[in-house]
C-alpha cells in the first residue's frame, strides 16, 4: 500500500515538472519540430460557433412564436410585468407623480421627502430590532442627504426595491425545488454556472432586445448576476439541517408543506440570509453597469465622474452606494431576526398597535402638504450639502507625486516573479498536453464522468479559436485567486475567533464587494499603470469576500463538541486551529475559494476596461460591436473554465470530507 | 431615466405652438433621445432635446451604452442618438443603416481629431516636436522600466482601432503601444503622468475637455490621406502603409428610421442642428472643469442662440 501511494505521488510530481518545462521550453519544442500547431491551434480548425449563434438570436427575435404570441411579445409583457412596481417605486421615491400631457408635466404629487423616507427606514430599524439599528439606518440615510447624494440613491434605491425581493424569493423557490428533487439540482447546477459566470456584458445585447431599452432590461440582467448565490445557499441549508428536526417534523405529523416551511426555511434562516445578503451585495455591485443601459442612479454618477477624472466625486457616489447597501443589508437580516421570532399582538385600536406606521405617514402628509411652501421640507438644501472631493483627488495626487517609484518597485517585483513566471508557463504549454492534463485530473478527482466533462470543455474551447486569450485568462484568475486565498482565508479565521476583528472585517468586506471596483480601478490606474498588475488589484479586491466570508462560516460552525474534545486532550490554541478547526472547515473554506473564483471571472469584464487581454476583452470588443455571437462565444469559454474549476474544486473537496470522515 | 425638463416654461409651449400649427398633427409621444457619459455628449444631446421642446414636441432622456444604444434605435425604443463619431462609431453605424432600421441623419458640425498627443513640458526633453521626426531620436525620453528601450505610447481601447502598431512599424518609431482599456483609463495616466511631470505620450482626442485643462500639443504627422492607408507605396515609407497621422471625421447624427415619418417636422430640425468644435469646447470646459450643471450650460446656449435655433424650426 505505501509502496504504492508513493510511486503515485511520483508519477504526480513527475507530470507536475513536465507541464511547468513544457510550459517553459514548450514553444522552443514545436519551433524543433517544426510543429508551430502544438502551442497554436490551427485557425482552419475552428468553428465558427459565433455565427451559429449570431443567426439562432436573429430567428428567435424575429420569428420565432408560439401560435400567434411571439417570443419578443412574450419578453416584453414580462418587461411590462417588472415595469409597473418600478415605476411606482421609483415614482414614490424619486420623480414624484407626473401627469404629463404635454411639455410642461405637472407635479401631481412629488416624491417623498427625504425627512419622511428618512423617518421611515429609522422607524423600520426600530420595530426589526432596536434604537441602535434605527440610530445606524437613519444615519446611513442621513449621510445620503447631506453629502448630496440623495436624488441618485432613491433611484437606485427603487431599483434594489425591487430586484433583490425577486432574487432572493425566486432564488429561494428554485433551491426548495432543487432540494426536492435530485434532478432539479442536476440541471440548475450548470444553469447556475452560466449565470454567474458569462459576464453580463456577453448577454447585454440580446438582453436589451428582448426586454426593450431601459431600466426593466438593467433590473434583468441583475437579478441573473445576483440570484444563483440565492440558489446555491438555499440548497445548502436545506441539506444541512439536523436530520433529527427533520424526524421530529416528520412524526408530528406535519403535511410536505407544512414541513418545508415551518420546520426546514426556517431551521435553515440564519444560512439564508447569507444567501440574502449576497443577493443585494451583487445588486449593488451591478449598479454600475446597470446604469450602462439606463438604471441611471449613483452608477451612472460614478461612472460620469470618472470619465472627467474627478476621483472624488466617483468616490462619493461610489462610498453612497457601499451606505446604501450597509443600510438595506442590516434592516433586511434584522427583518429577518423579527420574523423568526413570536409575537404577542397587543390589545388596542390597529392606530395603538401601529404607532410608528402612523407616526411616519403623518409625517410624510405633512411634509407633502408643506412641501408646497417650503422646499426645504421636499428636498435636502444644495446649499447644505458637503463634499470630500477634493480630498480624495488631493490623496490621490499626494500618492502619486511622493511614492509612485516605492509603487513601481512593489509592481515590477511582482510582475517579475509571480506574474510573468505563471504567465510564460501557461501560455507555453502546448494544448494537446493541457487538454490531456485537464482530462487526467478530472479522472483521478472525480471518475470517467469528470473526466469527460474537462476534455469536451477545453477542447470546445481550443476550436473555438480562443485558446491564447483562454490562457491569459487562466493566468490572471489562478494568480489573483492564489493572492486572495493567500489574504483571505487567515482574514476569515481571524473574523471568527475574534469578535471585534470579525466586525471590522465584516464591515471591510462588505466595503469591497459593493464599492464599485470602478471607483478604485481609476486611481489604481494612476498609480500601477495600464496593465495586468493593475487588473490582478481589481480582481484581488473584489473577489477577496466568498474566502473570508466561507471560512468565517465555516470556523464557526465547527461542532461545540469537538472543540471540547480538542481542549480536552490537551490541545493548544494553535493546535486546535490546525489540527480540529480549519479541517473541519476545510470543505467550506474550498466552497469559498470556488466562489473566489467565480468572482474572479466575473471580474474579467471590467478588468478589460484597464487593457487585459483576455476573454474579457474580447466579450468587451464584442459589446462594443453589438456581436451577439462573439460575445457569447467568450462568455461561453468563460463559464467553462469557470465550470471545470468548480467541479475540480468540489470533487477536491468531497476528498477532503472522505478523508476527515465526514461523509463516506 | 425620464427627466423632464422644467428649464423652458409655458411661454415655450404657445411659442412652440404659433410656430408651426402643422406640428400638433403629428405623434404625441415622446421622442427618446439616448444619454451617455460624457458631458459633451450630454449637452449636445439636451440642446437638442431643448430645441424639439421649443419646437413643441415631447421629449425623454434615455441613458444607453454608446454602442448598446444600436439595438434600441433599431428597434424604435429609442428615436435619437446625437454624437456618432466617425473615428469609434462607424463600424457599428454603417452595419446598423445597412438594416434598414437606422438612418444617418447628417453631420452635428463637430469635427472628430484623434492623434499622438504629448505635454508641454516634454518639448524640452525633445525638442524636436511637434515634428514626428523627433519622436525618432528621443524615442528612449519615453520609456518606462518595462518597455525600455523602446519609447511606452499610450493607446486608446483595443476597440477604437487607430493602426497604431502599423504605424510605429511604418514610420519605424522604436515605440511599444499600450492599449488602454477605456477612455478613463487613458486619461487617468495622463493625470499621473502630469501630475509628476513624468514623460507621457498618448492618444487625445478633440473636443474633449483634456487639452484645456493640460497644456500640450498634437504630434505633426505626414497628413493623413485615404491612399496612404491603402496604397504602399504613398508616404514617407514606400513600402507600408499606415505611414502618416489619423483621419478627422465629422460627428454624426442617427436616428430610428422610423423617426422621419412619425415627427417629419421634428426630423428637419433635427437635420438642421449644427454646432462648432469652439462652442463646444467652451460648453465641455464649463461643465467638467469649472463643474457648472450640464443644464445650466444647456440653457446659456439656448439664451445665447435663439435667433440661431429659430431658424431650424422654422425652415
Amino acid at each position: 500500500m505505501k509502496v504504492h501511494l508513493t510511486r503515485q505521488a511520483a508519477i504526480c510530481w513527475g507530470l507536475v515538472l513536465a507541464t511547468i518545462l513544457l510550459g517553459w521550453f514548450g514553444r522552443d519544442l514545436a519551433k524543433a519540430l517544426d510543429a508551430r500547431w502544438l502551442v497554436k491551434v490551427p485557425p482552419s480548425w475552428d468553428i465558427p460557433f459565433n455565427t451559429y449563434i449570431s443567426a439562432a438570436m436573429a430567428w428567435l427575435m424575429e420569428e420565432a412564436a408560439v401560435g400567434p404570441v411571439s417570443f419578443t411579445d412574450a419578453t416584453r409583457s414580462i418587461a411590462w410585468l417588472i415595469e409597473q412596481p418600478y415605476e411606482l417605486a421609483l415614482n414614490l421615491l424619486a420623480h414624484g407623480f407626473l401627469f404629463d400631457p404635454g411639455p410642461e408635466p405637472q407635479v401631481l404629487l412629488p416624491a417623498a421627502s427625504w425627512i419622511a423616507v428618512t423617518a421611515a427606514v429609522i422607524a423600520l430599524g426600530h420595530y426589526c430590532r432596536s434604537w441602535g439599528l434605527a440610530a445606524l439606518v437613519g444615519a446611513c440615510f442621513a449621510y445620503l442627504a447631506v453629502f448630496g447624494q440623495w436624488d441618485s440613491a432613491m433611484v437606485t434605491l427603487a431599483s434594489v426595491l425591487i430586484a433583490v425581493p425577486i432574487g432572493a424569493g425566486g432564488g429561494l423557490l428554485a433551491g426548495i425545488w432543487a432540494y426536492r428533487h435530485p434532478l432539479g439540482e442536476r440541471i440548475l447546477s450548470p444553469v447556475l454556472d452560466l449565470m454567474q459566470t458569462i459576464p453580463i456584458f456577453a448577454y447585454l445585447v440580446p438582453i436589451l432586445f428582448m426586454f426593450g431599452f431601459g431600466p426593466v432590461s438593467a433590473l434583468v440582467a441583475t437579478i441573473i448576476y445576483a440570484t444563483p448565490p440565492m440558489i446555491r445557499i438555499t440548497i445548502m441549508a436545506l441539506k444541512a439541517v439536523d436530520p433529527e428536526i427533520l424526524d421530529f417534523g416528520r412524526m408530528a405529523g406535519t403535511t410536505r408543506r407544512q414541513l418545508m416551511w415551518r420546520v426546514l426555511v426556517p431551521s435553515a434562516s440564519q444560512s439564508l440570509m447569507i444567501g440574502v445578503n449576497q443577493v443585494i451585495m451583487l445588486t449593488l455591485n451591478m449598479v454600475i453597469i446597470a446604469s450602462m443601459i439606463g438604471a441611471g442612479g449613483l452608477g451612472f454618477d460614478v461612472l460620469a465622474a470618472l470619465r472627467r477624472l474627478d476621483i472624488g466625486a466617483g468616490f462619493e457616489a461610489g462610498i453612497a452606494i457601499v451606505v446604501l447597501a450597509i443600510a438595506v443589508d442590516r434592516l433586511s437580516q434584522a427583518f429577518a431576526e423579527r420574523i423568526g421570532q413570536a409575537h404577542h399582538t397587543k390589545p388596542g385600536s390597529w392606530a395603538a398597535r401601529n404607532k410608528r406606521t402612523v407616526l411616519v405617514l403623518c409625517l410624510l402628509t405633512v411634509t407633502w402638504v408643506l412641501g408646497r411652501f417650503s422646499p426645504l421640507l421636499l428636498d435636502y438644501p444644495q446649499s447644505q450639502t458637503i463634499t470630500t472631493g477634493a480630498f480624495w483627488n488631493d490623496t490621490v495626487k499626494y500618492l502619486n507625486v511622493n511614492y509612485f517609484d516605492a509603487f513601481e518597485a512593489v509592481k515590477i517585483f511582482f510582475l517579475q516573479w509571480f506574474l510573468l513566471p505563471i504567465k510564460k508557463t501557461l501560455l507555453g504549454i502546448p494544448w494537446p498536453w493541457t487538454i490531456a492534463m485537464l482530462t487526467l485530473l478530472g479522472w483521478r478527482a472525480g471518475g470517467w464522468k469528470l473526466a469527460a466533462l474537462c476534455g469536451a470543455m477545453s477542447a470546445l474551447i481550443a476550436v473555438s479559436g480562443l485558446w491564447a486569450k483562454a490562457m491569459v485568462t487562466v493566468y490572471l484568475c489562478g494568480a489573483s485567486v492564489i493572492l486572495a486565498t493567500l489574504i483571505g482565508v487567515p482574514l476569515g479565521v481571524l473574523a471568527a475567533l475574534n469578535r471585534r476583528a470579525g466586525i471590522a472585517i465584516n464591515l471591510l468586506i462588505d466595503t469591497l464587494q459593493t464599492l464599485p471596483s470602478f471607483v478604485y480601478l481609476i486611481p489604481v490606474v494612476m498609480l500601477f499603470r495600464v496593465g495586468d498588475f493593475t487588473a490582478m488589484i481589481a480582481i484581488v479586491l473584489y473577489a477577496l469576500a466568498p474566502a473570508v466570508r466561507y471560512a468565517a462560516h465555516g470556523v464557526r460552525s465547527v461542532s461545540g463538541e469537538l472543540i471540547e474534545a480538542g481542549l480536552v486532550s490537551g490541545c493548544t490554541k494553535w493546535q486546535l486551529l490546525r489540527l480540529v478547526r480549519l479541517p473541519m472547515a476545510l470543505p467550506e473554506i474550498l466552497l469559498g475559494i470556488n466562489q473566489t473564483i467565480m468572482l474572479a471571472l466575473s471580474m474579467l469584464v471590467i478588468t478589460a476596461l484597464v487593457g487585459t487581454r483576455d476573454l474579457g476583452q474580447e466579450v468587451y470588443i464584442a459589446l462594443t460591436k453589438a456581436d451577439t455571437g462573439r460575445g457569447l462565444v467568450a462568455g461561453l469559454a468563460i463559464a467553462f473554465i469557470a465550470i471545470i474549476a468548480d467541479r475540480l474544486v468540489n470533487a477536491g473537496a468531497r476528498g477532503a470530507r472522505i478523508r476527515f470522515g465526514l461523509e463516506s | 431615466m425620464r427627466q423632464n425638463l422644467s428649464i423652458l416654461g409655458a411661454a415655450a409651449l404657445t411659442a412652440a405652438l404659433s410656430v408651426s400649427s402643422a406640428r400638433s398633427a403629428e405623434s404625441a409621444d415622446p421622442i427618446k433621445l439616448t444619454l451617455h457619459d460624457w458631458s459633451g455628449q450630454l449637452i449636445n444631446t439636451k440642446i437638442m432635446g431643448s430645441i424639439l421642446q421649443e419646437a413643441g414636441y415631447n421629449v425623454e432622456y434615455v441613458q444607453a451604452d454608446y454602442i448598446a444604444q444600436f439595438a434600441g434605435l433599431k428597434t424604435g425604443d429609442l428615436h435619437l442618438a446625437m454624437e456618432i463619431w466617425e473615428t469609434t462609431g462607424r463600424e457599428a453605424l454603417d452595419e446598423a443603416t445597412a438594416s434598414g432600421k437606422v438612418v444617418n441623419a447628417g453631420e452635428t458640425g463637430l469635427m472628430a481629431i484623434e492623434e499622438w498627443w504629448y505635454p508641454a513640458y516634454m518639448k524640452d526633453r525633445c525638442p524636436g516636436l511637434p515634428d514626428w521626426q523627433a519622436l525618432k531620436d528621443c524615442a528612449d525620453e519615453f520609456a518606462t522600466a518595462e518597455t525600455s528601450p523602446y519609447g511606452r505610447y499610450v493607446g486608446g481601447p483595443v476597440t477604437w482601432g487607430g493602426f497604431d502598431e502599423e504605424r510605429v512599424e511604418a514610420l519605424e518609431l522604436e515605440f511599444e503601444v499600450v492599449h488602454a482599456g477605456t477612455d478613463a483609463a487613458l486619461f487617468a495616466e495622463l493625470e499621473s503622468a502630469y501630475q509628476r511631470q513624468d514623460p507621457i505620450v498618448l492618444w487625445v482626442y478633440v473636443p474633449h475637455w483634456a487639452p484645456s485643462k493640460y497644456d500640450g500639443e498634437f504630434v505633426e504627422f505626414p497628413a493623413y490621406s485615404p491612399e496612404c492607408y491603402s496604397d504602399p507605396s504613398v508616404g514617407v515609407n514606400p513600402d507600408m502603409a499606415y505611414d502618416c497621422g489619423k483621419p478627422r471625421g465629422p460627428i454624426w447624427k442617427a436616428a430610428w428610421a422610423g423617426l422621419p415619418e412619425k415627427w417629419p417636422g421634428a426630423y428637419d430640425v433635427i437635420q438642421a442642428y449644427s454646432i462648432t468644435n469652439e462652442e463646444m469646447s467652451a460648453m465641455v470646459g464649463k461643465a467638467d472643469l469649472e463643474g457648472v450643471e450640464v443644464d445650466a450650460v444647456v440653457s446659456d446656449w439656448m439664451a445665447a442662440n435663439k435667433d440661431r435655433w429659430s431658424g431650424w424650426i422654422s425652415n
